[in-house]
């Protein structure tokens, strides 16, 4: 398993991305602080695989997800696909690029134009690209939906007239049209109800291993990421603190933190007694993070050194890596 | 892609009507019943403007003396009404040129329709530009648009447009151009607000994600969802505009005689008000038909376009 995970081409490489955002002040609206959304992340995807990027609310992971692929501008960091960085390249070849990655939006409502066809919708891309003449493209499209279970004469109705898994279905067409390489999908089953969630990620899979497509999957509950990833990576207040596959992490997972969240997890056995982590206080807020681990106040672990020195995300076990000095 | 949908492939595509967000408002808008009062009197007055030289029965400029047995600010004579059947008919009297009001009246209504639409029109198309490219673009140029703008919006606007005409010199086509400039600030305005909004749904940044550039994003994804409070807004300012133009008529610095206009008709006669009623309260009953007009259909607008304006007043 390890060994064939090294062997695995890389496909996208995260470097110490970090992502501030200016606060404003006063009359002459000077910076007067940062929101830290994402301070420092480093991952890599492999071709063909699904990260899965959890964590809770505000922790940074949608801001990971948008800045990777260039819909908001970096602080500092690089992010190579296919071992080019997508900052450092021109807009034109950008365009290119944007062939190759994708992405699925968390709200199926305000993710499409309302006043376009879902046809129109999902024939954007094609017609950004100039690909193909206006037959050729009307055909992708039909071939498209029908890959993601929509009917031919859906396309010429309006988003209003779909249900919610309906149109996550064609925010995927729409990213699927171009043929990407990697897609990310920024919470695509949070806003569908349970049932619906099943149907569109069992899609997602099927269409993962039709098209060959990596993933990273942002995600803020487990037993979604349990499904679909191949690795997981645990965010807390803009920093991955473990990230490992997801058999380990569910296993035996080392961060307290990520213990934390996984004694979260509901079991539907009432004659089991979990034993259940409580973790005192709340998040702290990411214009002030706390010094060293920024876990430590909350962490059931920590010692005094753990408000001092920030731990690094070091090798635990080979493929197992946890950002804390006494996992 | 709706229109060789049901063709392409072979495959029998549905028939189906869709139901476009356009159409959706189309039939709101058809259940409010100030928007439907608003359509009739604009209706009626844009058929009066068409065929205003069928309707008229005089020439707006002919002097009847000479012509007929009529008298300088004559008061109306209606057959229907009991005027005697051997006088000549003039259902609005004689004007202080003994020219025949009714059909100056009739006329009027093409000069102040074309100045509510040209004026609004162009203030529309640089307001529009101007607001969308401020709220798209943000920063300094953002400010810089916005900060000329509230310049514009600080003076009143009728006293602005005053100045403007007297800069350009009197006469009516630099008087449309004064109220077009000094209406382009609120609809800029209105525009950026919306642009603002609109920029920052999931459409638009899946439209970049998609490798889209500026002009497509702006021009094909969010103007087209940002308009909707312009047309209200563009509707009830054609009746602002068309008052202004009367206004600056009335004071001598917009349409000039002869020409057949409301607010020139009103301001040339206000001395007879008391002798010649008539010659001030036809063009003062035809402006406010059309300001009327306008307002309702804004209203109504409004309410099935724009709900969330409708708590303001």
């Amino acid at each position: 398993m390890i060994a064939e995970v090294i062997t695995k081409r890389n496909i996208i490489e995260v470097k110490n991305l970090v992502k501030y955002y200016p606060v404003l002040g006063g009359v002459l609206k000077r910076v007067v602080a940062h929101v830290r959304a994402v301070d420092g992340v480093s991952f890599n995807i492999n071709q063909g695989e699904t990260l899965g990027l959890v964590g809770e609310s505000g922790c940074g992971k949608s801001t990971v997800a948008h800045t990777m692929i260039r819909l908001l501008k970096k602080t500092s960091g690089t992010v190579e696909f296919d071992g080019k960085d997508i900052f450092s390249i021109k807009s034109d070849e950008l365009k290119q690029m944007r062939q190759n990655m994708q992405i699925v939006f968390q709200d199926p409502y305000a993710s499409l134009d309302p006043r376009l066809p879902i046809g129109d919708s999902i024939a954007e891309g094609l017609k950004i690209h100039h690909l193909g003449t206006k037959q050729q493209q009307f055909e992708q499209v039909l071939a498209i939906m029908k890959k993601v279970g929509l009917e031919d004469y859906h396309a010429v109705r309006y988003p209003h007239e779909f249900s919610g898994g309906q149109r996550q279905r064609i925010g995927i067409a729409r990213a699927l049209v171009l043929n990407p390489k990697f897609l990310v999908l920024d919470e695509p089953v949070s806003a569908l109800d349970v049932s619906v969630q099943a149907q569109v990620l069992n899609l997602l899979k099927q269409l993962q291993q039709e098209m060959g497509l990596t993933y990273l999957f942002v995600a803020h509950n487990l037993g979604v990421v349990e499904h679909i990833s191949d690795r997981v990576a645990v965010m807390y207040l803009g920093k991955i603190v473990e990230i490992t596959s997801r058999e380990q992490l569910f296993l035996k997972p080392m961060h307290p933190y990520t213990q934390a969240l996984m004694s979260a997890i509901p079991v539907a056995n009432p004659k089991l007694k979990k034993e259940r982590l409580i973790l005192p206080g709340d998040v702290p807020s990411p214009l002030n993070p706390p010094s060293g681990c920024r876990f430590h106040p909350r962490c059931p672990i920590a010692r005094e050194d753990c408000k001092q020195v920030e731990p690094e995300l070091r090798d635990i076990l080979p493929g197992h890596q946890a950002a804390c000095h006494y996992a | 892609m709706t229109a060789n949908s049901s063709t392409i492939n072979g495959n029998a595509v549905k028939d189906y009507r869709s139901n476009s967000l356009w159409r959706l408002t189309l039939r709101r808008i058809l259940r409010q019943r100030s928007a439907i009062i608003g359509m009739v009197i604009l209706g009626f007055l844009l058929v009066v403007a068409i065929f205003a030289d069928v309707i008229a029965p005089y020439s707006p400029y002919q002097v009847l003396i000479g012509v007929e047995d009529v008298n300088k600010r004559q008061a109306p004579c209606i057959h229907l009404l009991g005027c005697p059947a051997d006088q000549p008919q003039h259902i609005m009297g004689i004007d202080g040129n003994v020219r025949d009001e009714f059909s100056r009246i009739i006329h009027g209504t093409r000069v102040s329709l074309f100045v509510g639409f040209s004026t609004v029109g162009v203030a529309i198309i640089i307001g529009t530009l101007l607001g969308a490219i401020a709220g798209y673009a943000g920063g300094w140029l953002d400010n810089l648009i916005m900060r000329f703008l509230d310049v514009l919006l600080a003076f009143p606007s009728l006293l602005l447009a005053i100045t403007i005409v007297s800069v350009l010199g009197k006469g009516l086509q630099n008087a449309l151009l004064a109220i077009a400039i000094v209406s382009i600030p609120s609809y800029a305005r209105v525009v950026r607000a919306s642009v603002l909004s609109v920029k920052e749904t999931a459409y638009v940044s899946a439209s970049r994600a998609l490798g889209g550039n500026h002009a497509h994003i702006l021009f094909g994804r969010i103007l087209p969802n940002a308009i909707a409070p312009l047309i209200v807004r563009g509707t009830l300012g054609i009746g602002t505009a068309i008052l202004d133009a009367a206004a600056l008529s009335f004071i001598g610095l917009g349409a000039q005689p002869p020409l057949a206009e409301w607010g020139q008709m009103l301001g040339s006669e206000r001395n007879q008000v008391f002798t010649a009623p008539h010659l001030v309260f036809y063009p003062g009953i035809a402006i406010m038909l059309t300001v009327l007009s306008f307002n309702l259909l804004g209203d109504g607008l409004r309410d099935a376009i724009d709900p969330r304006l409708r708590s303001a007043e």
